[in-house]
């Protein structure tokens, strides 16, 4: 199978800190990994490397570029990036996804924004085109800034913890869509929700300053432990339940 | 009273000056509004008043000394808050009085009386001469071309600038620039409204225009026209009551935003009650 990028013994710091070490990794057409690993343990400076919003320290990151250029990943950010309060129409966040590869000045063509509408539609937000986000519940505005990653068709999806704001009517929809979307795009998804996200994805990162690649979608206790991956285990059921360590 | 040909002259400065003021103010506070830059805005204006002490203790231009110290202070303020190392809002407040401060101390120090104080503090209409009125024109139409060649970068930007730094490396550039601009608005619009006020010349018009649209580009536009409804107003108003020119423009603002914001809340009343009707 082709490859999309690879990482070789990559690192990536913020000044002193270092949070990324000795990284190899790869990923190919049609993968679906979730990236699981504690909190402030590399799983966003990960995407930012590979965004190139990031330059690593050590290493060296290659792109497949028959497959691959900067123009060609879609990327769902954290929620908090954006302000919700800001006056512009779901439409127009929506173009801001075809950004990538225009100029400073940049005009929407009538193909644009029928993209724009194709999109809105296939994401049930038909109707929504000019709301603003302070008019829409969370699991919709989710669907918004997916919208916009999409937009692109690219060959790489990054979504950076995308269950936070997902409400429950539509977390069956929209992890049925990733599986739709992963038949014509890889997708690295961030989450701590290793619960959930198992039955969706094909194969699991653990990023805990070193990454280690996990090549099912089961992963057990004693996997994350030798990965020295510790994580917070996160299930949905029928019955509210907490899950306590052994007696000792 | 003056002769008809001053008069004649009288009115087409203050109408022109009120459309400079309108274009300007509209653009740069739709930017300043959505981005909620406000109190920036107004650490701005009031550091440029540093500006205007030390262009008079030298003997230049106020106007140049303000613009200066506006856009060197608004660089700082973003390139401070970019760097993260310091809390912005406190950066924003020792500026803030530090340019009143330094203000104050060269006007007093300048010697001789200074009689254009008040004018600088809360805006003259007698004092705003024909280079600032052609330098507002000037700006005006930078501002028309700045925002209408790069409008969906500028938005996009300050929307969400995290996602604009994966496909564009010059996210900073432009972040700089527009700042850049809003300080030199801010200052040329000092002759209008004063330091003390022309911030709300800024402020009010956008959130008029916000009551019933929540779509940039027309809050630009409608921003422009309760802007000239506003200052054309106050200016005749202070023309013939002798009040400062930003205080009427200010009250003639607020009063515009109550009437509209009376309107929308008695369209949006009317409108519940029909569908509660059928």
């Amino acid at each position: 199978m082709a490859y999309l990028f690879e990482m070789y013994s990559l690192s990536a710091s913020y000044g002193a800190n270092l949070v990324l070490q000795d990284v190899n990794f790869r990923v190919n057409e049609n993968d679906f990994i979730g990236i699981i690993g504690p909190n402030g343990g590399g799983k966003t400076t990960l995407l930012r490397v590979i965004l190139g919003l990031m330059k690593p320290v050590t290493g060296k990151m290659v792109f497949n570029s028959d497959l691959l250029n900067g123009n060609s990943i879609g990327y769902l950010p954290q929620m908090s990036t954006g302000d919700i309060n800001y006056p512009v129409t779901v439409t127009d966040i929506i173009l801001s996804g075809l950004m990538i590869g225009k100029g400073i000045i940049s005009r929407m063509s009538a193909s644009d924004k029928k993209k724009a509408d194709t999109v809105i539609d296939e994401l049930g937000l038909s109707g929504m085109s000019k709301s603003t986000l302070n008019e829409l519940s969370g699991g919709q505005m989710q669907r918004v800034f997916l919208a916009r990653a999409i937009i692109g068709n690219p060959r790489l999806l990054l979504l950076d913890e995308p269950g936070n704001f997902v409400d429950t009517t539509f977390e069956n929809d929209f992890y049925e869509k990733l599986k739709e979307l992963n038949k014509r795009m890889a997708i690295l998804m961030v989450s701590h929700d290793v619960g959930t996200i198992s039955s969706h994805i094909k194969s699991f990162a653990c990023v805990n300053r070193s990454l280690h690649y996990h090549p099912s979608p089961e992963i057990t206790n004693e996997d994350l432990l030798a990965y020295g991956c510790p994580i917070q285990l996160v299930t949905h059921g029928d019955v509210p339940h907490t899950v306590l360590k052994y007696h000792q | 009273m003056e002769t008809s040909i001053f008069q004649y002259g009288f009115i087409i400065k203050g109408l022109l000056g009120a459309i400079f003021a309108s274009i300007t103010a509209g653009l740069a506070g739709t930017y300043v509004v959505s981005k909620r830059m406000v109190f920036l805005s107004g650490g701005i204006t009031h550091a440029s008043f540093g500006g205007i002490g030390i262009g008079y203790f030298i003997g230049i231009n106020p106007i140049v000394g303000a613009a200066v110290f506006g856009i060197l202070s608004a660089l700082g303020v973003e390139y401070l808050s970019v760097k993260q190392r310091i809390r912005e809002d406190s950066a924003i407040g020792i500026l803030w009085a530090f340019g009143m401060a330094i203000g104050i101390i060269f006007i007093y120090l300048t010697p001789g009386y200074t009689p254009n104080l008040m004018s600088y503090l809360f805006g003259s209409i007698l004092t705003v001469s024909r280079v600032d009125i052609i330098a507002l024109g000037i700006m005006s139409a930078i501002l028309i071309l700045y925002f209408g060649i790069f409008y969906r970068t500028i938005l996009y930007i300050s929307f969400d600038e995290v996602f604009a730094r994966t496909y564009s490396s010059y996210v900073d550039v432009f972040k700089y620039i527009t700042t850049s601009l809003i300080a030199l608005t801010i200052v040329l619009n000092i002759r209008m409204a004063g330091v003390v006020l022309v911030i709300s010349l800024l402020t009010i018009p956008p959130n008029i225009a916000m009551l019933f649209t929540r779509v940039y580009f027309k809050i630009v536009i409608w921003s422009v026209l309760a802007g000239f409804v506003g200052t054309a107003t106050g200016y005749a108003i202070s023309y013939y009551a002798g009040i400062p020119v930003g205080a009427t423009i200010i009250f003639t603002l607020v009063i515009l935003w109550v009437m509209v914001k009376g309107i929308t809340q008695l369209i949006l009343k009317i409108s519940k009650k029909r569908t509660l009707a059928t």
